[in-house]
């Protein structure tokens, strides 16, 4: 079967899904929901098959399971997103449809993607740049503390999950130039091979980079994030554990010690790890969102209180009992309505997702397209990790968006982009070989 | 490159994990801990949105019901209670922000519908939502109504309580404490409640949480013990002068009586406190303890009412503990006693006293419950009497009836009839001294017909001025128990 065959036949469990969880939605809340639900699904499957035609129209050996796979994760989205509001999901469903212009867009004019490497510093500035934005005056603005959107009238926009493509993408072009003297010049030292001075220096600058971002934009979880993608990839360039474990170690250093340097505005990382220690220090405020997130996904069980059945509002009252339930939360409200196994579901989707894009890596020709298709899948399935893990306490809670699940335009439309460029690798690197100068093999 | 590649993809095979273990601690592992955990108030809401079963009288009035507000998930029931202050006390309330208490606390399981894991599956598939069964109390509306008028229109008196109680089944028949609380008041008033000083208090109950001294209903007991250990008959004489020294300090009749020797018998019908000092002593403490005991007496009743709601009847030292020794038994016996163990019993422990002897001996626990009824209108429960314990022989408690119906024919009750005479009943009296200047805790117990008992009340007045138990308590247990059998 071809690939874009056994893509298609992917999509067909993403229908099943889609239609019952409508359904149910639909069954569950029938007093106060229209048909609306059952036009809603047909409107994302339809785009779905749409985009299905478009890969196989442009980028016919791609790999077949990551689009079914993401529109897996996007259906449950749409539908957990659907339970909680209609008028969310219609413009999630309208953001989807941004989303697939920017992937087709991606595909059409990025088509040779190697010509990223020729704008690395641009591209290198741009992601910094659009982290820093949300600090910016008039356009910033701060949610619980941390500095992560943009508002420009009645547009608001997440600039740093366009921010983290950009990293790395330039990330993956300088380590693949740089990764021979790495290795090389490399010396043991106290039984740690550390990377040569002089090269250490542009190290040191990424690693500046993620304490600043922990002052600056002040999200301990979008800075774990952006460093962990860097550590990934320069892991896979250079095949040095050591150079890991040495980050690792700045970095969880620099978390510690920065909210306890006095004149830096660090105390909202400080903050976050004391919650994250003891959320009943202060139930009804800091502690809330978590000890609300971790009530739910108690009152989901192992089997969940099923789609539409859990509460969700307080009682009397139009306040929604779990904070940011379409966004942070999200997974907190999965576990609630379908349980430990749904959250598994959740969870086996993006390690399958990242099983492909490990793959993608591995069946690429070139050090760029490796590095590149490792950096990506890194810092999507740490996007995920940080999230749920966010929510799940075994991290500090921080206000990144679970991808393709949350509600956000940012989020699906710079993750449909990610998924554009794994595809376009992909292609690339499944594409039947041409013996030099002759026809297809 | 492609080594790094495998093996970051385990690394993050890794945390995934580490996601599921934890979301498995969470949902299963932790649940039930988290789910107790008072900052969760998702099982309070949860119960909110359940219609809970309606409550209602014996004789089927509307006592509680919950009404719906707001719409879609938004909704939620509040409780009303349309008969307001009547059964504030014995049925409590129900509120999302103030808790619950009483008879809303003890059915709860019945009033939200006992739900297990398996119903709740079949529910979700089935889409229904949860609703509670409606329960019908023991109580008497009627006779509710009557003794909560009469005790309110005491004169001279803090409050006042009665309870009536059926002594076959142990179905109480009348719960009430004065002054009451209106339960649909709750919300608005909590905190003003919470601050009244204990004489005003409304919130407590003044049947089951308040002990009083008993003064001479208390020689019921101390008969039931002197017959039933068979050191006494009801022939048996002794000593029933006045001022005898009793623990060392003179003990007085009331009214200067004085009589030796002095039959049981006539002993009780005039209620002489020196006689019953001297039984006592003769008995001994262990006796009266061992007495006190079966008729319930050193422990919470066995009443489905929340145990934070009740407190034991007995001696108390000053710090308020219960003792069994070293108490002085003379005045125990009379329902007073020294600094060393003030005697102290609820009006529903005396009730359950008078009903224990009505019902030949046999103790039954006090009950509320009549009849549960699911939502689908199915009986799912209905009253089942539960013996506690053979107290006294039948035949001890047949002597103590015919000693208890001469109290009411040609001694301290003598003043109070049944039906204008026609209903021979069993009594006590009692007037407990709270100080020397004529401040009193009067008291009656009863029980009625004499000859096949049907009710058994207990009723008393807080700190009256002046109040003697056959004329103020009396007559409210009387028309009480005329309501109750003039029903039957």
């Amino acid at each position: 079967m071809s690939a874009r065959n056994r893509e298609l036949l992917g999509l067909l469990p993403v229908a099943a899904l889609v239609t019952a969880g409508f359904t149910a939605v639909f069954t569950a809340q029938s007093n106060n929901v229209g048909d609306l639900s059952l036009i809603l699904g047909a409107y994302f499957l339809a785009l779905c098959f749409a985009a299905h035609m478009f890969i196989r129209f442009r980028l016919p050996n791609a790999d077949p399971y990551l689009f079914p796979l993401m529109a897996l994760l996007a259906g449950i989205g749409l539908v957990m997103i659907y339970r909680i509001d209609d008028s969310l999901a219609r413009d999630q469903a309208n953001w989807f449809v941004l989303a697939l212009i920017l992937f087709a867009a991606t595909i059409v004019f990025l088509r040779d993607y190697q010509v990223l490497e020729r704008y690395r510093y641009v591209i290198a500035v741009a992601g910094l740049v659009l982290m820093v934005l949300p600090r910016m005056p008039l356009i910033g603005s701060q949610v619980n503390g941390a500095y992560l959107g943009v508002e420009i009238g009645p547009l608001s926009f997440q600039p740093a999950e366009f921010g983290k493509i950009a990293i790395v993408i330039f990330l993956a072009s300088y380590l693949r130039d740089r990764r021979e003297v790495l290795i090389v010049g490399a010396r043991r030292f106290l039984g740690l091979t550390l990377p040569p001075l002089k090269h250490l220096g542009p190290l040191l600058v990424v690693w500046g980079a993620a304490m600043l971002s922990l002052i600056v934009i002040r999200d301990l979880g979008s800075s774990l994030m952006f460093f962990g993608g860097f550590l990934a990839v320069l892991y896979v360039a250079t095949n040095r554990a050591s150079f890991v474990v040495i980050g690792l170690a700045m970095f969880f250093a620099g978390v510690l010690i920065l909210p306890h340097i006095p004149f830096i505005p660090a105390d909202q990382v400080g903050d976050r790890i004391d919650i994250w220690l003891d959320p009943y220090q202060d139930p009804d405020n800091t502690g809330y969102q978590i000890l609300q997130s971790m009530f739910a996904q108690a009152d989901g069980g192992l089997f969940g209180q099923g789609i539409g059945g859990s509460l969700l509002y307080i009682p009397g009252t139009d306040t929604v009992l779990i904070s940011a339930v379409q966004t942070d939360s999200i997974y907190a409200l999965i576990v609630n309505e379908l349980g430990l196994f749904g959250g598994c579901g959740v969870i086996l989707i993006y390690a399958l997702i990242a099983a492909r894009g490990f793959k993608i890596a591995i069946l690429a020709d070139d050090g760029f397209s490796k590095l590149l298709a490792a950096g990506l899948t890194a810092v999507f399935a740490l996007q995920a990790f940080v999230i749920i893990g966010g929510i799940t306490r075994v991290i500090p809670l921080t206000g990144v968006t679970m991808p393709f699940v949350s509600y956000g335009g940012s989020s699906v439309v710079a993750n449909m982009v990610l998924l554009a460029l794994l595809l376009l690798i992909s292609d690339r690197a499944r594409r039947p070989k041409r013996e030099p100068g002759g026809l297809p093999a | 490159m492609n080594a790094p590649i495998a093996r970051l993809y385990v690394v993050v095979l890794l945390l995934f994990t580490l996601l599921i273990a934890f979301t498995s601690k969470w949902s299963v592992f932790d649940a039930s801990e988290l789910e107790a955990k008072t900052e969760n108030k998702r099982p309070l809401f949860a119960q909110q949105q359940i219609a809970r079963g309606e409550i209602r009288s014996a004789d089927g009035e509307l006592l509680a019901v919950s009404r719906p507000r707001g719409k879609g998930e938004a909704k939620r029931y509040v409780r009303d209670y349309p008969t307001g202050s009547l059964f504030g006390n014995p049925i409590g309330y129900d509120f999302l922000d103030f808790g619950r208490t009483g008879i809303e606390q003890s059915e709860n399981d019945i009033l939200v519908g006992e739900s297990n894991e398996f119903a709740t599956i079949l529910e979700q598939l089935s889409g229904s939502t949860e609703e509670g069964s409606d329960l019908t109390i023991t109580i008497d509306a009627g006779a509710q109504r009557l003794a909560t008028e009469m005790l309110s229109a005491a004169q001279g008196t803090d409050g006042g309580a009665l309870v009536a109680i059926e002594p076959s089944t142990g179905a109480v028949r009348a719960m009430v404490s004065t002054p009451g609380f209106d339960p649909n008041e709750i919300p608005a008033r909590l905190e003003e409640f919470n601050n009244l000083p204990p004489g005003d208090s409304v919130l407590f109950n003044r049947a089951t949480q308040s002990g009083y001294p008993p003064g001479s209903t208390m020689k019921v007991v101390t008969a039931a013990a002197a017959l039933d250990s068979g050191e006494f008959t009801p022939e048996s004489t002794v000593d029933g002068s006045d001022g005898q020294d009793i623990s060392g300090v003179p003990l007085a009749n009331s009214g200067g009586f004085s009589q030796n020797p002095i039959t049981l018998t006539d002993a009780l019908t005039n209620s002489v406190n020196t006689a019953w000092a001297n039984v006592a002593e003769a008995l001994g403490e262990d006796t009266m303890v061992e007495y006190m005991e079966r008729f319930g007496f050193y422990s919470l009743p066995p009443l489905d009412y929340p145990d934070s709601q009740m407190i034991a009847s007995g001696p108390r030292k000053s710090n308020g503990r219960l003792t069994r020794s070293a108490f002085d038994v003379g005045r125990v016996a009379i329902g007073q006693g020294g600094e060393e163990g003030q005697m102290q019993a609820t009006v529903l422990q005396m009730a359950t006293v008078a009903a224990t002897v009505a019902n030949g001996g046999k103790r039954m626990a006090p009950t509320f419950v009549q009849e549960v009824t699911d939502p689908d209108g199915r009986v799912s429960d209905e009253l089942d009497p539960d013996e506690v314990e053979q107290v006294i022989s039948e035949e001890t408690a047949a002597q103590l009836t015919e000693m208890m119906t001469n109290v009411t024919e040609e001694g301290t009750a003598s003043g109070l009839t049944l039906f204008g005479g026609s209903t021979p009943f069993a009594g006590k009296t009692g007037t407990a001294e709270i100080d020397l200047e004529g401040l009193n805790q009067p008291w009656f117990v009863m029980f009625a017909p004499a000859d096949d008992p049907q009710i058994a009340i207990a009723a008393t007045l807080e700190r009256c001025q002046g109040c003697f138990g056959g004329d103020t308590a009396g007559p409210i247990a009387t028309a009480v128990a005329e309501e109750l059998l003039g029903q039957g």
